[in-house]
């Protein structure tokens, strides 16, 4: 078995092909692991991970502390708003008192983009970037990729369109490094205010049509509306953004073909899809959460395995 | 490297019979009883036995699984090589059942252990026993013992004992090699 190229895991642009299948190997046999009656396996119970949440999340912390305890991990949780950091810290003081604490792993979600390639370079520690502003998020592109593997075989060959919030998205990005790693073809669609100047040079088509768009693809990504990280109004309403870039039953329906509905959560119902079609069959929303803790599993493991006692 | 036969194909196939044999004296038609064949190596030997009960015996309730120990090995960080997974197939109930856990050779028995600890992911079975082709005596480093041996061997700390099967090496032979 060949091992990770990384000793970190900040980004989807440090991996290669053969890393993204290694941890989606790792990852069917840990999906297999948590359909057990009993869902945990004893393999890194002398590993310490700290969980450092330096901005707000629910299902990326959920999901992490929970693949952390199924392979029976000692755990540590800290969110940045009853802490220290508050009163003036620096990121590497916080996180070298925590690492003083004998902690081997750090997970982190941090607001600014860059924070977790900064702290691999000044701490010990196995780094995981759960998010790093508008930058990277690689687990949430990784559960993406395999929940496309999952649903239609492969990922390599297909037409994958992310749309919405492209601007203020970090899975946008690593989606997009991820998908083209696996050799798919990628799409972004929204409005040309939530658009990046520079996305033409990823090397991913852009489009303003969502119909054209959905004609086009296999695999539709939906993204949030980020309104708490837009400081200036990029579209004239929810209502008139719904309007063009929302997705509706009616919508899908009109389509010649039946393609795969993703959204990497939290959901505005009503503002980018319907409730109807969040619902719906063709939607692989609650599978994505699932994956998301065998995915995070898979390279917890992978990483713990390259540090050495 | 050095290599000396211990077994050829003819020896191989009668142990193996002589193996099916004392599992049906224990377990008569297998209505309670499952067999598990440990990843990788132990599920060649599994699936061999279980086509000797199911053709030659005529034994029709034979439950075949498979029990990948990767998750449960004590060595996790500590080998040069990272350890590599396999799948596990357990289709059935084993709540209560008569396991019978197959592997290869058994060494150190700290794999034996493994299984033991991954099993109970599954339930509370009423029996494990244990059945290995190659018994490598004198080599424990727990106290573990098999109920149903092939062949005991004496080895030596720089000797490995390698099981061959037709389905995957091309040939059935158990060779003693010095490293």
């Amino acid at each position: 078995m060949s091992e990770l190229s990384v000793n970190h895991l900040l980004g989807i642009k440090y991996l290669n092909k053969k890393d993204i299948q290694l941890i989606f190997e790792t990852a069917d046999h840990f999906k297999e692991v948590i359909n057990r009656p009993i869902k945990k396996v004893p393999s890194l119970r002398d590993i310490t991970i700290a969980n450092l949440f330096f901005e707000n999340s629910t299902r990326t912390k959920l999901s992490f502390e929970l693949a952390e305890k199924r392979l029976s991990a000692d755990v540590i949780n800290f969110s940045s708003a009853q802490s220290s950091v508050k009163k003036g810290e620096t990121l590497i003081d916080t996180v070298n008192n925590i690492l003083s604490m004998k902690v081997d792993m750090v997970v982190m979600r941090h607001p600014n983009p860059g924070a977790g390639v900064f702290l691999s370079k000044h701490v010990k520690a196995s780094i995981i970037n759960a998010g790093d502003g508008a930058h990277e998020h690689p687990t949430q592109a990784l559960l993406d990729s395999y929940s496309i593997r999952e649903k239609l075989g492969e990922v390599g060959g297909k037409k994958v369109v992310i749309v919405g919030d492209i601007l203020h998205s970090r899975v946008a990005l690593s989606n997009i490094f991820a998908l083209q790693l696996q050799g798919a073809e990628v799409m972004v669609c929204g409005p040309k205010t939530l658009l990046p100047k520079y996305i033409n040079k990823l090397g991913v088509k852009v489009e303003t049509n969502l119909i054209k768009a959905l004609n086009w693809c296999d695999v539709a990504n939906m993204l949030r509306v980020q309104n708490e990280r837009m400081d200036i109004s990029y579209f004239p309403s929810t209502r008139e953004y719904t309007q063009q870039f929302g997705v509706n039953k009616e919508l899908l329906d009109s389509l010649n073909k039946e393609i795969t509905i993703m959204h990497p959560g939290p959901i505005n119902r009503g503002v980018e899809i319907t409730s109807d079609v969040a619902d719906s069959k063709q939607a692989i929303i609650l599978d994505q959460v699932q994956n998301g803790v065998a995915i995070r599993m898979a390279a917890i493991y992978l990483l713990a395995s390259k540090i050495k006692q | 490297m050095s290599q000396k036969v211990l077994l050829n194909a003819k020896e191989v196939n009668i142990i193996l019979h002589r193996l099916a044999c004392q599992l049906i004296e224990k377990h008569n038609d297998f209505s309670n009883t499952v067999l598990i064949g440990l990843q990788p190596r132990g599920v060649f030997l599994a699936n061999r036995l279980a086509k000797i009960l199911k053709e030659d015996y005529k034994v029709k309730n034979v439950q075949l699984g498979y029990l990948d120990i990767t998750f449960y090995r004590d060595d996790f960080r500590r080998g040069e090589k990272p350890l590599e997974a396999n799948s596990t197939k357990i289709n059935f109930l084993v709540e209560d059942k008569d396991i019978v856990f197959i592997d290869d050779v058994l060494h150190t028995g700290r794999s034996i252990r493994a299984a033991l600890t991954a099993i109970q992911s599954f339930g509370r079975p009423n029996e494990i026993e244990l059945l290995t082709l190659i018994d490598r005596r004198f080599s424990r480093h727990l106290p573990i013992q098999p109920n149903y041996r092939g062949r005991q061997v004496d080895v030596i700390n720089n000797e490995k004992v390698k099981v061959n099967w037709k389905e995957n090496d091309n040939e059935d032979s158990v060779y003693l090699i010095e490293k």
